[in-house]
């Protein structure tokens, strides 16, 4: 690909209306998302409250952001609702979707019953999981008026497990989507494989195992990529259900994001904590993308 | 929905233009409860009688949900033609960006000066000598509302001050009661907070932490006691599970709960059920310990418009909203006393004559938003609502957090 054919010398104009199609995304790309991520750092040293103003003050805002409980509240929780959610849904979403590849009957039919959630927003899943884990009534409730007068079941008024009520219905609402994914990779297997595995007399979770799941690396890459955005912007999920209590026992980032900068009044400390959701996004994302792609000769 | 009928009333308008005369102002505010809806009818009724037509952006969740778009709408370039604030330093970025109409000529004209009353509020609307809100309403918030079906239901006499309230809690429980209702919401905690200041530690001590920030105030033996209250408060309250405060109220209306430290608005969810002060209820300003009030409330703010005809009819509004019978049709059915000093309250009920006799009386301070920027009050809210909901959180801990906020606040 890299030797131009002759008399083509200017490899800038080849392909030249897909490359005017795309001035457009690359425009808002590097405006938007570059520029507006640039914006927000530069700003976040700055003490801006209400509206935006270039006044710096160092690390004042990261200072007062690292000494505040309730933003350390936040990352706990991101961190156990975040490592929480990836083990179950992947894990979940792949016995599901393992299940459905049996070649059973009413295949799709169950393929939309389980993906059905996923077609509800964050707001109404909240809303939905919040009536149902009200202790009045609730599960709690209908089991009690079943007959069992002692149980207890009532995760979103005890601080101590209220970010697994909200775990529950994020799983419930996004399990669907990952089984779509992972049933689709499965379905990409080649049957020979399946063949050549069973005349070898290797016991069906071991071909799973050991043979699908490498084999479906990439669809792997790609579900863990949209859990993981989806984990860090969760927002919506706990305003529906919780708004962060009781107490500070549900918050979140993003939401400590948006109540510093709007309802607060300052910007200044809203833009050091979403610069600080970057930085750990950078963490987890660079070294990651440097083995993906950056060994260039590993992979060919 | 209230911003699409905008759209087509701005769209129908731009088509008759200089045929009509009357003029479509959106007014958003966050006034959605029984009372509160009764109250802001008053304004729209008062301003369609004067040919123009109020359009209604009411936002519901309470004023911590509908700032964030108000201001964002403001700064966004889509302004509305009146915004509810509470006046202070709430919209004073606004004001200082210049997005805020000056109404200086208005107020001269009007003699603002000469009838509304305390001065504080209209001091509250003025930044470097420039008028640029209306107040309408005084709102305080150091009432302590008590249901008399609920003591009577446990027994016990209604109380008279807060440290009874507090030794009569036990009976409440006893009889199946809630002693405290107390919303979820950041806000209430806050509040309720706030009022136990004076009542126990007095004004002084008040005005040192709030106004001047003293830091060792903040961390001294006075507000040690309050956090003794607050914490007293914090048991009281732990069965009460609603968020909003109307809903605390409807508690102690249906005697569930024994009673609830709010703001006189609440008055106006007791006259929508039908109750009848002294009779159904009591209410104790200042808990009943120390008679003194906070004057701050609502006010309208004009953000600066393009549009002629609507910047006309953002005058007529603002002296509509502060016409005599406007104030006086407004206030009884908000709960609240009107601004003017001059207009006849013999409507008033119980309650709110108690608290003109206390504004008259001089015994009142200013209310933290006009002394603590939102910053600062978030970060109280903050503590509030993990303070009230963490029963293992010490006061002595949550004190010291405390005065760590007022060291660091402006």
């Amino acid at each position: 690909m890299a030797n131009d054919a002759p008399g083509r010398p200017n490899s800038l104009f080849r392909n030249l209306n897909a490359k005017i199609a795309s001035i457009p995304m690359i425009f808002t790309a590097l405006v938007v998302f570059v520029g507006g991520t640039v914006w927000t750092v530069v700003y976040s040293f700055t003490n801006s409250r209400l509206l935006p103003r270039l006044q710096f003050v160092g690390l004042d805002q990261y200072e007062r952001l690292w000494s505040t409980p309730r933003w350390l509240a936040s990352i706990e929780n991101l961190m156990i609702y975040g490592v929480l959610s990836l083990i179950f849904s992947l894990t979940i979403g792949f016995v599901l979707a393992a299940l459905l590849d049996q070649k059973i009957r009413f295949e799709s039919v169950f393929r939309t019953i389980i993906l059905y959630p996923f077609a509800l927003s964050f707001i109404v899943t909240g809303l939905v999981w919040q009536w149902l884990l009200n202790p009045d009534f609730g599960v709690q409730h209908l089991v009690r008026s079943a007959g069992w007068e002692s149980f207890t079941f009532n995760p979103l008024y005890d601080q101590s497990i209220v970010i697994y009520g909200i775990l529950i219905a994020a799983l419930w609402q996004g399990t669907g989507l990952v089984m779509c994914l992972m049933l689709a990779g499965l379905r990409g297997i080649d049957e020979d494989i399946w063949k050549a595995a069973r005349v070898d007399g290797i016991p069906m979770w071991k071909t799973y195992l050991f043979i699908v799941i490498p084999m479906m690396r990439p669809v792997f890459v790609t579900t863990l990529v949209i859990i993981a955005s989806g984990i860090v912007r969760v927002y919506d999920l706990v305003v529906a259900q919780t708004s962060g209590g009781p107490g500070h026992a549900s918050e979140v980032p993003a939401k400590y994001v948006y109540d510093y900068m709007f309802s607060a009044q300052n910007l200044g400390q809203g833009f050091a904590a979403s610069t600080m959701m970057l930085v750990t996004v950078m963490i987890v994302v660079v070294p990651w993308a440097y083995l993906e792609f950056g060994g260039r000769n590993k992979r060919g | 929905m209230n911003s699409f009928k905008a759209l087509i009333a701005a769209s129908t308008m731009l088509c008759t233009v200089g045929l009509a005369q009357a003029t479509d102002l959106e007014v958003t505010h966050w006034w959605t409860s029984g009372g509160e809806a009764a109250a802001v009818a008053e304004f729209a009724k008062a301003f369609d009688a004067t040919g123009n037509k109020w359009i209604d952006g009411a936002i519901a969740g309470g004023g911590n949900t509908a700032r964030p778009v108000f201001i964002s709408r403001i700064t966004g370039g889509d302004p509305m033609a009146a915004t509810q604030f509470n006046h202070g330093r709430q919209a004073e970025e606004l004001v200082q960006a210049g997005l805020m109409r000056d109404f200086t000529e208005l107020a001269e004209k009007e003699g603002w000066k000469n009838f509304v009353r305390p001065a504080s509020l209209l001091e509250g609307c003025t930044v470097d000598g420039k008028v640029y809100c209306v107040p309408i309403n005084i709102h305080s918030w150091q009432w302590l509302w008590l249901s008399h079906k609920a003591f009577e239901d446990a027994g016990v006499p209604v109380p008279k001050t807060w440290d009874e309230f507090v030794a009569a809690a036990p009976a409440l429980e006893k009889a199946g009661k809630v002693p405290l209702a107390m919303g979820g919401q950041a806000w209430q905690r806050t509040g309720a907070f706030n009022v136990l200041i004076p009542a126990i530690a007095g004004k002084e001590t008040y005005l040192k932490v709030y106004q001047d920030k003293d830091e060792a105030a903040a961390a001294g033996p006075e507000i040690a006691k309050v956090f003794k209250a607050a914490d007293d408060a914090r048991r009281m309250a732990a069965k009460s599970n609603v968020q909003d405060w109307n809903q605390a109220t409807n508690l102690v209306i249906t005697g569930q709960a024994g009673g609830q430290i709010m703001g006189d608005w609440a008055q106006g969810e007791f006259q929508v059920a039908g109750q009848v002060a002294g009779k159904d209820y009591s209410c104790l300003p200042g808990l009943g310990v120390n008679e003194l009030i906070s004057v701050g409330g609502d006010a309208f703010y004009f953000p600066k418009l393009k549009d002629a005809d609507k910047t006309a009819a953002q005058e007529v509004l603002a002296s509509v909203m502060l016409s005599p019978e406007t104030q006086v049709a407004f206030n009884l059915k908000k709960g609240s006393v009107p601004v003017r000093g001059d207009v006849d309250l013999n409507a008033a009920n119980d309650c709110m004559k108690k608290g003109l006799d206390i504004l008259a009386k001089g015994n009142t301070m200013p209310d933290p938003p006009r002394l603590n920027t939102e910053d600062t009050n978030n970060q109280l809210n903050d503590l509030f609502v993990e303070f009230f909901a963490t029963p293992s959180m010490t006061p002595e801990e949550a004190q010291k957090r405390y005065a760590e906020i007022i060291a660091a606040a402006d």
